[in-house]
């Protein structure tokens, strides 16, 4: 079987969620003898000097500098192919604008890098939270100004991917999320192979009401040109069901899952506080619930002193939740870190009592898994996909502030509360993986191609 | 000769309404539901069932015979919601074929934390049997058949001369559960062991058509009854009475399985149905029981863990009986009251996490979303009873001169 696959975001260029699960998925598959070619639109690096220097090769590193494929050393089956296109993962086209107008507009293909110099970058430090390549960025959605450079780098990437696509062979195609679709449409008419078109987020999910039509219509072709859609939640397919009109039995569920082989450095200095800490880690966007999870504090607040709560993460509501937190009271208990990554993360996973998720539209929602990997309690809102496959967390709807303080509360006031659900959850999270997702792909790979040449 | 002895589970518990932090009021128990599962249960099997088992009675003049053990807490369902099922139950004491069995009367686990509670609990529920049904209960059973060596010690104090327990293989040890045994130290005491194959023939395989014996029929288990005889006196048929019409639903053909069940059984000539006290009457103890560990009916493990399975159950149910000297101290009538119905064990088993992954029996009649939610709720009662408590010490304590009164003080008249 061999994949071409179509993405936008590969760890370290990552923003969120859906570059995780590319790489997961896309290892799992190398290890299940899948052959992988994954083409990436390259994020132009001129704007962000720090990375510029960290992804170049080091003297005498055996790299094609030629080339524009490369392969990592624990994607044995995969090679990646990347384009000079500016597409990024959250990016508003408004955002997309700033980036090309800063952006050297050299054609030149990409630089191999290598996996060592991949991961100098991800512990990078980056204060810069404003920049379109972090999470903080998120889709501004109806309001912001289309001025239509977006649109024709998803179509000029359209274009070199069916280029390349004509240098190789390949047995069905697998596009991550809308920017993609067109191209994955694009092979599909010239190739003939049939095309599974992956929905990790919807224009529903990411903007509430005030979709971007231009966005949604570009969902919708997708979804109906494609011979299958995988969906990350049963949540997901609903909403394609309902909003799309997608039929359902084209639909197919695979559930994300986490990378167990991370490993977590243990707590040397567990240093003793009186203050307990719930955490929100996340962009800070209406999707995700910020406003929520404050009013729930306040709620927490009028009971117990002896909390306080972070909000780390950045996003276009920032300015609006530090506010609203000053305005309701509990500025002094409410902590804004700016968005964190590599160590940062890890710092404060390590700090935190409870992690919740207050999510108004969650199609999946990885950071859960993450936090009970770090064995920590999660309260998740019933508005998530991973709400659907957790057992052992605390489930609340998203709106129910009472509730979700209640359940706050008690997490904090009962230890043996607390380390059922961490105990239980941590164990529960072991039992996903990423190569039941990957099998689960490859089945619908094997609908389509037919049962010949499949299992290796 | 083989005995039937048939003895049924009668219990609903008071369930807790949804009780978040910010909650204030004492009122704990959501009315509408259980009354609406109540009459829902008493429709499908309360109610039928008890017809059908009074007619075999009457049908077989006194030959059919069979034994109840019904909960304080759901007698005071059935008169608060039902009193025709409560009707009902009366006219089968009447009949002289139906015996009631003795219990914790808030199906409480107070054995394993308190033996002063849980006396108390006996004598109540033994007091209330005998205002209805005008019975002295003689045979004992304990909550969930939760059972030890020390148990029977204490029952044969409180004047008992049988108590019920789960034929478990592993105190068994090869030995057959129908005959009777005796417990270490206690001479008088008759043990009556389910024979839980058969039992669980009947209330969890009857209706399943993956079972390699379905369709059960009353001449095939009356075959398998009749088998015994010879190797031991009495079958035990030990279940929950919702088996009847509710675990197995009446489309499963579980009611025309009990009406040809008697005319199955007595056709063998020597076989007969007794009540547990008539079996203890009868027959001697074969051989003595040792049980130094709790057993129970629940799960295949048969021990406690579905009720102190993890930290959440064992911390509710310590904090609970921590209170029972202030609760007591208080007499409150109403303080007592819910703070005993918060000891029925259903509070317990929506905690266990054991199978909750899986989804299971442990699912069935769980009002909650999972057993986090439970112990949630449950600790959340508890804290408004601690303040509760803390009032009622405030208003009955003498005046106490307050730390920040000395100006008071002064202008109290003298």
């Amino acid at each position: 079987m061999k994949v071409l696959m179509l993405g936008w975001e590969f760890p370290p260029f990552i923003s969120g969620g859906l570059g995780t699960a590319c790489y997961g998925l896309t290892k799992a598959m190398s290890e299940m003898g899948i052959e992988v070619l994954f083409v990436l639109p390259k994020p132009i690096h001129s704007e962000y000097a720090t990375h510029v220097k960290l992804v170049a090769p080091k003297p005498g590193s055996s790299l094609s500098s030629s080339s524009d494929v490369f392969a990592l050393k624990e994607f044995r089956n995969v090679r990646f192919r990347t384009l000079p296109s500016a597409l990024q993962a959250y990016q508003t086209p408004s955002a997309y604008k700033k980036t090309v107008k800063t952006t050297t507009t050299s054609t030149e293909v990409e630089k191999s890098v290598k996996v060592e110099e991949l991961a100098a970058v991800e512990s990078a430090p980056d204060s810069n939270v404003s920049s379109p390549s972090k999470s903080g960025e998120a889709f501004v959605g109806a309001g912001a100004n289309y001025a239509g450079d977006l649109y024709s780098e998803v179509e000029r990437y359209a274009r070199l991917v069916s280029q390349i696509a004509g240098q190789e062979t390949f047995d069905v195609i697998h596009a991550h999320d809308w920017m993609t679709y067109p191209a994955g449409l694009g092979i599909a008419a010239i190739s003939g192979k049939p095309l599974v078109i992956h929905v990790h987020s919807t224009e529903f999910d990411r903007s509430g009401e005030h979709v971007n039509q231009q966005i949604y219509d570009i969902e919708r072709q997708g979804m109906h040109g494609a011979q299958r859609v995988i969906t990350v939640s049963f949540l997901t397919k609903k909403i394609l069901a309902t909003r799309y009109n997608v039929p359902a039995d084209k639909i197919r569920v695979v559930y994300n899952a986490i990378d167990n082989n991370h490993k977590h450095v243990p707590t040397h200095t567990q240093i003793q506080r009186d203050e307990k800490i719930v955490l929100f880690l996340g962009r800070i966007t209406m999707q995700k619930g910020p406003e929520y999870f404050l009013a729930a504090a306040k709620k927490v607040l009028e009971v117990m002193d002896n909390v306080r709560f972070v909000m780390a993460g950045s996003g276009d509501m920032i300015r609006r939740v530090i506010e609203l937190a000053a305005e309701m009271g509990i500025g002094h208990k409410v902590l804004f870190t700016g968005f964190l990554r590599g160590e940062d993360v890890e710092k404060i996973y390590r700090m935190a009592d409870l992690y919740v998720m207050p999510s108004v539209s969650e199609p999946f929602g990885i950071a859960p898994l993450e936090a009970l990997s770090h064995d920590i309690p999660v309260i998740v809102s019933k508005q998530s996909g991973v709400s659907e496959i957790l057992t052992h967390v605390l489930k609340v709807d998203f709106w129910d502030i009472n509730e979700m303080a209640n359940k706050i509360i008690a997490v904090l006031k009962h230890p043996p509360l607390h380390s059922t659900l961490k105990e239980h959850g941590s164990f529960e999270v072991k039992k996903l993986s990423w190569s039941d997702a990957a099998k689960c792909c490859l089945n619908v790979y094997n609908e389509l191609v037919g049962e010949k040449a499949l299992l290796v | 000769m083989a005995s039937v002895c048939f003895y049924f589970q009668v219990h609903q518990p008071f369930r807790l309404r949804r009780y978040s932090v910010f909650d204030a009021d004492p009122v704990y128990f959501d009315e509408f539901k259980n009354a609406e599962i109540l009459r829902k249960v008493a429709n499908k099997c309360y109610l039928p069932a008890n017809y059908i088992l009074l007619e075999l009675i009457k049908q077989f003049g006194g030959h059919f015979k069979c034994a109840y053990s019904i909960t304080g807490v759901i007698l005071e369902q059935f008169e608060q919601y039902y009193p025709k099922v409560m009707d009902s139950f009366k006219e089968l004491a009447q009949t002289g074929c139906v015996e009631f069995l003795a219990e914790t009367y808030y199906h409480s686990l107070s054995f394993l934390y308190s033996r002063e509670e849980f006396s108390e609990q006996v004598n109540l529920q033994r007091a209330r049997i005998k205002q209805l049904f005008g019975q002295e209960p003689k045979v004992f059973r304990n909550t969930e058949l939760i059972y030890n060596n020390e148990l029977a010690q204490l029952i044969s104090q409180l004047g008992f001369k049988g108590i019920i327990c789960e034929g478990a293989d592993h105190i068994l040890l090869g030995r057959s559960p129908n005959f009777l045994y005796r417990p270490p130290q206690c001479s008088e005491l008759k043990l009556l062991l389910k024979n839980y194959r058969l039992s669980d023939d009947v209330a969890f395989r009857f209706g399943n058509r993956d079972w390699k014996e379905w369709p059960l029929t009353a001449e095939k288990f009356a075959n398998w009854v009749n088998q015994v005889n010879g190797n031991g006196y009495v079958v035990n048929l030990f279940m929950d009475y919702e088996t009847l019409g509710e675990h197995q639903w009446a489309d499963t053909g579980i009611f025309d399985f009990i009406k040809h069940l008697p005319q199955a059984v007595l056709q063998y000539g020597t076989n007969d149905f007794k009540t547990p006290t008539e079996v203890v009457n009868a027959y001697p103890a074969a051989d003595q029981l040792d049980v130094p560990h709790m057993i129970s009916w629940a799960d295949t493990e048969r021990d406690l863990s579905a009720w102190l399975g993890n930290a959440m159950q064992s911390n509710a149910l310590h904090e609970l009986y921590k209170l029972e000297s202030q609760i007591k101290a208080s007499s409150d009538p109403q303080i007592i009251a819910d703070w005993r119905k918060l000891q029925t064990s259903d509070h317990f088993y929506y905690m266990c996490t054991k199978y909750f992954a899986d989804g299971d029996v442990h699912k069935y009649f769980n009002p909650y979303e999972s057993p986090y939610d439970s112990y949630i709720n449950f600790m959340n009662v508890l804290d408004n009873i601690r303040y509760r408590l803390r009032k009622i010490g405030r208003d009955n304590s003498p005046p106490q001169p307050i730390a920040l009164a000395a100006p008071v003080k002064a202008y109290r008249p003298r």
